[in-house]
């Protein structure tokens, strides 16, 4: 009777996740891919703590199989599980599982039919009642039944015949279920789109580069360049409730290394963008990477919280982004309050102009013999989850002072898709970073002595963070960066993890590959 | 079903640029194979024969329009991002247009026998997969520097470890200039960029472990985290320790540090001249 157990809950959640309780998600959840909108990664739980995680240890681990392509090179978990009413959901490209968080037990795995899209990665689902959204290697947005995962419906998104793929979570705010697609080949453009949630009809659509008639065209030579200047925004974004924005990063423009076709800032490529959810209109933008030529998407999550710049108490938004700088904005206007280059070995860039955007040094635009650049294409950070504490006021990211040669290969007028090439050239170390946000210093760093360091962050009210190097799952005091805990499991951490609380007992719980691992502090402090 | 799609799958690690490949090496780098529209011809399955018959008959009856390398001109789209070029299989969507034109929009009809059509598609196919897939991408000119500048730079900084007559005699004949720019500035090979040098077999990282009682073990190193280190002896023994924190006192050597250190010191210009000079030791 594998799902009895199952089917005696139904009646606690047939009410599903509402889109208010999403606006204040119960401490014991994780309904979104970062737990609640602010993207800060930060769970108020502390039964687990810095004086009992030495004990932390497995409750369960579950290997699940995809059956399929669930991923390039075997399966592999890089969604952030999704925790509602004591059932986790979770994805790898064209599957999605529903587990039981007490046990781990696999509850339905729900498999989408073979098809040619990129299974690159996926994020993870949304969660809008009892239904959930997932994104398909060929961009279609698909509806589940959380209880069943049985299909509702399915949309298309995008074409994937413009070599477009789709791997972002979707994100739920109020009845906008709002989506964004991948891919950069083919200078396909980029968007993001509301859809309904009960039919998946198109409510509006945002181009992340203008049209016609619309403000920033001039940061483009004309309108077929910017019509083809991509800018995807592939992972999901945050959202202020009180400002009804919601704020997510772009990428890179296209032709992504040949940059003579698309002179100008080609604006809303690399930029944070504040969208109204119900209109689909621009609020603000800024841009950590203007004419970006080293695919330096600036899609890293933007951290959502309050907090206090010369004096004055400020709705703040915070993204440590790929290209080096770590930014901290004025949410409500967008208003650029801090620049601070995180990596010691950027240099890319002649300095900082006005509005507190870097500029970009044309002596290190690709050219047919190479240029050395810090960061690598892959970046000083990239979409692995950084993490917001408001108790210790750090932002943490995980780090690499990476080199690439960038070469240009596409001299024509007219260049197309990718039009050059880089070559990675070293690596002057890996570390994790606790950022002060009001200066943008690093307050305590710890550097890995292998592995890659460009991992995902979890902080806790028990003044912990989690993390990882290697297949080392790690746990450090939040506050001093001491380790305190870690545990070798028999793959690399490949999402982000979260913590949740089930019947009075608080877990961690991170997908690793084909697995996940849940721990519990089995002896809490009497 | 898109062959050239699946086909791209397939062969090409990564198709979107948005997540770091950690692969030692990189992509589509020097001495891999075919580049340029060798590659492209074979990505896209297309017979070589008509894509060069193609070539010519597109150069005579669209380029004018379409422009020289199909990314179109005024009045003519770019048929390199055409979903209709895109969406093709075949010549099923191709072929109507060009026994057709396409008068309502501008377009005569031309005058094509099917079997020029049919090269023109593989043409056509070609262009598309080329510029979709960086595997296929060909490196230019890497030989801009000024060789004499290299050979100053090379004795300024580089002897200290090597030598032109010695270690690097013939470096320039075992690598052509792309792969030799790589490796010297790289000599382990990148990571996870679309390019990178091979791995390769350099001097191997040493570790000495130092115990509280004051015994040194020393030897290749393993494998090294905050939580262990391990080693093989010059008997080839593995020793492995736990570490926590500072104990036991784990001293790493890199005979390779010096060449990342350079990076942050390095002008380009000094790196194409020292390509420039290296090519020159046959």
């Amino acid at each position: 009777m594998r799902f009895l157990p199952f089917f005696i809950t139904l009646a606690s959640f047939a009410q599903g996740l509402t889109p208010a309780a999403l606006l204040k998600p119960t401490p014991d959840s994780w309904p979104t891919f970062n737990g609640d909108y602010s993207g800060r990664r930060f769970s108020p739980l502390a039964q687990i703590n810095a004086s009992n995680v030495h004990t932390l240890s497995l409750a369960w681990a579950t290997r699940f199989t995809a059956g399929g392509a669930g991923g390039r090179g075997g399966l592999s978990i890089k969604s952030t599980p999704l925790l509602v009413n004591g059932i986790l959901y979770f994805t790898s490209p064209n599957n999605v599982w529903a587990a039981d968080a007490r046990t781990g037990r696999e509850l339905w795995h729900y498999q989408y039919p073979p098809n040619t899209g990129s299974t690159i990665g996926n994020r993870g689902v949304g969660m809008y009642g009892n239904w959930l959204y997932f994104e398909t290697p060929d961009s279609n947005l698909v509806s589940l039944d959380a209880s069943t995962g049985k299909q509702r419906w399915k949309v298309s998104i995008a074409d994937p015949k413009l070599d477009y793929t789709s791997t972002v979570a979707p994100v739920v705010v109020g009845n906008h279920i709002i989506v964004g697609i991948g891919g950069d080949h083919l200078d396909n453009p980029g968007f993001l789109q509301s859809r309904d949630p009960e039919t998946g009809a198109l409510q509006w659509k945002w181009w992340t580069t203008p049209r016609k008639g619309e403000p920033n065209m001039d940061t483009w030579p004309d309108e077929y360049s910017s019509a083809h200047g991509t800018g995807q925004a592939w992972i999901p974004g945050t959202y202020d409730p009180e400002l009804n924005l919601y704020i997510v990063g772009t990428g890179n423009p296209n032709p992504v290394m040949a940059e003579k076709s698309r002179k100008g800032d080609n604006l809303y490529t690399c930029s944070i963008v504040a969208i109204n959810p119900d209109t689909g209109k621009l609020a603000w933008y800024f841009q950590p990477s203007p004419h970006d030529v080293h695919d330096w998407d600036a899609v890293e999550t933007p951290i959502l919280f309050d907090g206090v710049i010369d004096g004055k108490p400020r709705k703040l938004v915070a993204q440590a982004s790929r290209n080096g700088y770590f930014f901290v904005l004025d949410r409500v206007t967008g208003k650029n309050l801090v620049t601070k280059p995180f990596i010691e070995t950027v240099n890319w860039a002649k300095g900082i102009d006005a509005k507190g955007q870097p500029i970009a040094d044309p002596k290190k635009f690709p050219t047919t013999d190479g240029v050395l650049v810090s960061p690598s294409s892959n970046g000083a950070t990239n979409w692995p989850a950084p993490s917001f504490d408001p108790e210790t006021g750090l932002f943490y990211v995980g780090t690499s002072r990476s080199y690439s040669m960038f070469y240009l290969t596409d001299t024509d007028d007219h260049p197309e898709g990718w039009g050059g090439l880089d070559s990675g050239a070293g690596n002057d170390g890996n570390a994790l970073l606790a950022i002060d946000y009001k200066t943008g210093n690093t307050v305590w760093r710890h550097d890995w002595p292998s592995g890659n360091g460009v991992v995902h962050n979890l902080s806790t009210a028990g003044k912990l963070l989690f993390t990882s190097n290697g297949n080392n799952f790690i746990a450090f005091h939040a506050a001093t960066g001491k380790i305190l805990w870690h545990a070798s499991l028999m793959a690399a951490p490949s999402a982000g993890s979260i913590t949740y609380m089930v019947d009075g007992k608080q877990y961690v719980l991170v997908a690793a590959s084909d697995s996940l691992y849940a721990f519990t502090v089995n002896q809490p402090a009497k | 079903m898109h062959y050239w799609k699946l086909l791209a799958l397939i062969f090409v690690p990564c198709l979107i640029a948005q997540e770091p490949a950690f692969t030692p090496g990189g992509r589509g780098g020097p001495n891999q194979g075919d580049k340029g529209i060798t590659a492209a011809i074979a990505g896209a399955k297309e017979d070589p024969a008509a894509f060069e018959r193609g070539a010519k008959a597109y150069a005579a009856n669209c380029g004018g329009c379409h422009g020289a390398t199909g990314r179109g001109s005024v009045g003519a789209p770019d048929l390199v991002r055409s979903l209709l070029v895109l969406d093709d299989e075949k010549g099923i969507l191709i072929a109507p247009v060009l026994r057709n034109g396409r008068p309502d929009e501008g377009m005569p009809k031309p005058n094509l026998s099917e079997e020029q059509i049919a090269d023109i598609v593989a043409w056509l196919h070609v262009q598309t997969y080329s510029a979709g897939h960086r595997s296929t991408y060909a490196f230019m000119d890497v030989l801009t520097g000024d060789a004499k500048k290299g050979e100053a730079y090379f004795n300024a900084t580089c002897k200290g470890c090597h030598s032109a007559t010695g270690d690097l005699k013939g470096i320039g004949a075992r690598y052509d200039a792309f792969a030799l720019q790589a490796r010297w500035l790289q000599p382990r090979g990148g990571r996870g960029g679309r390019g990178g040098a091979s791995p390769s077999s350099n001097k191997p990282v040493t570790v000495t472990v130092t115990l509280s009682s004051g015994e040194k073990i020393s030897g290749t190193l393993d494998r090294v985290d905050d939580f262990s280190v391990s080693l093989r002896d010059s008997r080839s023994d593995y020793h492995s320790f736990t570490r926590d924190g500072a104990t036991p006192k784990v001293e790493i050597n890199d005979p390779m540090k010096p060449h990342t250190d350079l990076l942050g010191k390095y002008t380009d210009p000094d790196i194409h001249n020292m390509t420039a000079y290296l090519v020159t030791l046959k």
